[in-house]
């Protein structure tokens, strides 16, 4: 993209890609952190992810009030009203992520020592991982302003969807099995459904990512390649 | 990248294909003695809409403006090629009758140009050019034009006074009044508003959002935002050449021309 005659904007509009990717640094690791607190029975991790959020939350509301002041100021057109729209709207979806993350430190910490059967966070991890990854190729996506790898963040969330339906069959299970388990599981089926919505932002930003080079919009329907939850066979457990 | 962008363009529809066209400009060419301003500009008007054109000094917006009432040939050594077709008849053509054509499509200039005489007959004046109006009548009609340039409230006190005695947006206003006086069919603005304040620009542009439900409007504008305010389309003109005719929504927010965004967006140059 060639430079503005007018530099300063071009500063303006680079401050605001930087900001979000200090922000989708931030949210990164504090959702590869909350989970190794969550497997290690780590508690001081645990309290740093929830402490980290208030920074997010701060460079999230800079960005809004930098971005509105550059649009007042400029009058935005086109490719640089579009990159703004943008940067406020990762922002606002890097800011969930962070919270997610940090429900999940929280419960961390409420589940404490009573953490119990390694192997019902096995699944869980696996989420954790795919959703981190998607988030690290979505921030790229975002970075180099590219099409192609958002779009496949944003059909590859269906895998974190169908992983998520695996899990909650597992913690069911473990939950029937043995009702002392009830109360630590309870807590796993929020920390899965927190992952599977930081995969869902994950694709919010690949969207506004292709919004963002494209001017259209990607369909709204999402490839699923998620089964339909037999919520049935688990009677009134699962509600 | 240049490669999709130009098949984009030539496969498109045309924008707001199916409205009538009250203006089809074709393959119009225009020179300044030898030089070439225009180099054959293909693009429709459509009725009851407001096109604006916009691009940098010197692109032919103003030229382009200046052929669809005939200005051009007050000026010896300055000619167009191709059609113009107003309603189907080409006002090229050199058996057009000039006044009627400039009683068809009315032109607002830069500059407010009030004539150095009263409110009431700087309005009155254009409405006697074109017709035989009687004195009973001539009231109902000089109101008539002041309430639809919405400047009556703001005159109909002092009718007598000089139109000179008015603010640059008033004046502006007045001019319209003018225009719309003689009930034209067309109105061209030649960037009606770069002499006004803030105010008497909103009130301009107001004007332009209820006159296009009468008249067919085509402003030259260097402001953008002012483009993309009061238009439904958009033409963005540049080394005499049409680069990208849009929805005016379309335009501004993902233009299919790199040239176009670059321009609107302040890369140009």
């Amino acid at each position: 993209m060639s430079e503005h005659i007018v530099r300063a904007y071009d500063k303006e509009l680079d401050e605001l890609g930087r900001r979000i990717a200090e922000m989708g640094g931030i949210a990164e690791k504090m959702v590869i952190d909350a989970m190794d607190a969550l497997s290690n029975v780590d508690l001081v991790l645990a309290q740093q992810v929830i402490a980290a959020d208030p920074r997010l939350d701060a460079i999230q509301r800079e960005i809004e009030e930098q971005a509105i002041l550059t649009i007042a100021r400029r009058q935005p057109m086109a490719v640089d009203l579009r990159e703004i729209i943008g940067a406020i709207r990762i922002a606002g979806d890097l800011e969930r992520v962070g919270d997610l993350a940090k429900n999940i430190a929280k419960r961390t910490v409420t589940i404490g020592q009573e953490a119990r059967l390694p192997r019902a966070l096995v699944g869980l991890k696996h989420m954790n991982e795919l959703a981190t990854e998607l988030m690290k190729d979505v921030l790229d996506a975002y970075a180099q302003r590219d099409v192609e790898r958002a779009q496949a963040v944003w059909t590859r969330d269906a895998e974190l969807d169908a992983l998520e339906d695996s899990v909650f069959r597992d913690l069911l299970t473990h939950m029937m099995e043995d009702p002392r388990n009830i109360s630590f599981c309870a807590h796993l089926l929020f920390c899965s459904k927190n992952i599977e919505r930081i995969g869902d932002h994950a694709t919010n930003i690949a969207e506004t990512v292709f919004y963002l080079v494209t001017g259209g919009t990607l369909p709204a329907e999402r490839p699923k390649g998620r089964p339909d939850l037999n919520v049935a066979s688990f009677g009134t457990a699962a509600k | 990248m240049t490669m999709t962008e130009t098949v984009a363009a030539v496969a498109a529809p045309l924008p707001g294909h199916g409205l009538p066209q009250k203006i089809s400009v074709r393959n119009l060419k225009f020179y300044y003695g030898d030089t070439m301003a225009l180099k054959g500009i293909n693009l429709p008007l459509y009725a009851n809409n407001v096109t604006s054109f916009i691009g940098p000094s010197g692109c032919g917006k103003s030229t382009l403006l200046r052929v669809l009432n005939r200005m051009y040939d007050l000026y010896p050594k300055q000619r167009a090629e191709g059609e113009v077709l107003l309603d189907g008849q080409n006002l090229l053509d050199p058996r057009q009758d000039l006044n009627l054509l400039r009683s068809r499509v009315g032109m607002v200039f830069q500059k407010p140009t009030p004539f150095p005489m009263s409110i009431y007959d700087n309005i009155a004046f254009g409405i006697k050019l074109y017709e035989k109006v009687p004195r009973s009548e001539l009231d109902g009609r000089v109101e008539e034009a002041l309430k639809g340039a919405a400047l009556w409230g703001e005159v109909k006190d002092k009718l007598t006074a000089s139109g000179l005695s008015l603010s640059g947006g008033q004046q502006q206003r007045l001019c319209i009044a003018r225009t719309v006086a003689v009930s034209p069919e067309v109105i061209l603005l030649d960037e009606p508003c770069s002499a006004l304040d803030p105010i008497s620009t909103s009130k301009i542009e107001e004007l332009i959002d209820e006159l296009k439900d009468s008249y067919t409007i085509a402003i030259v504008t260097h402001n953008m935002q002012q483009a993309a305010r009061v238009s439904q389309f958009t033409a963005f003109m540049y080394l005499g050449e049409l680069v990208e005719f849009d929805d005016t929504s379309k335009v501004f927010t993902s233009p299919r021309e790199k040239r176009t965004q670059d321009y609107i967006t302040g890369r140009f140059g």
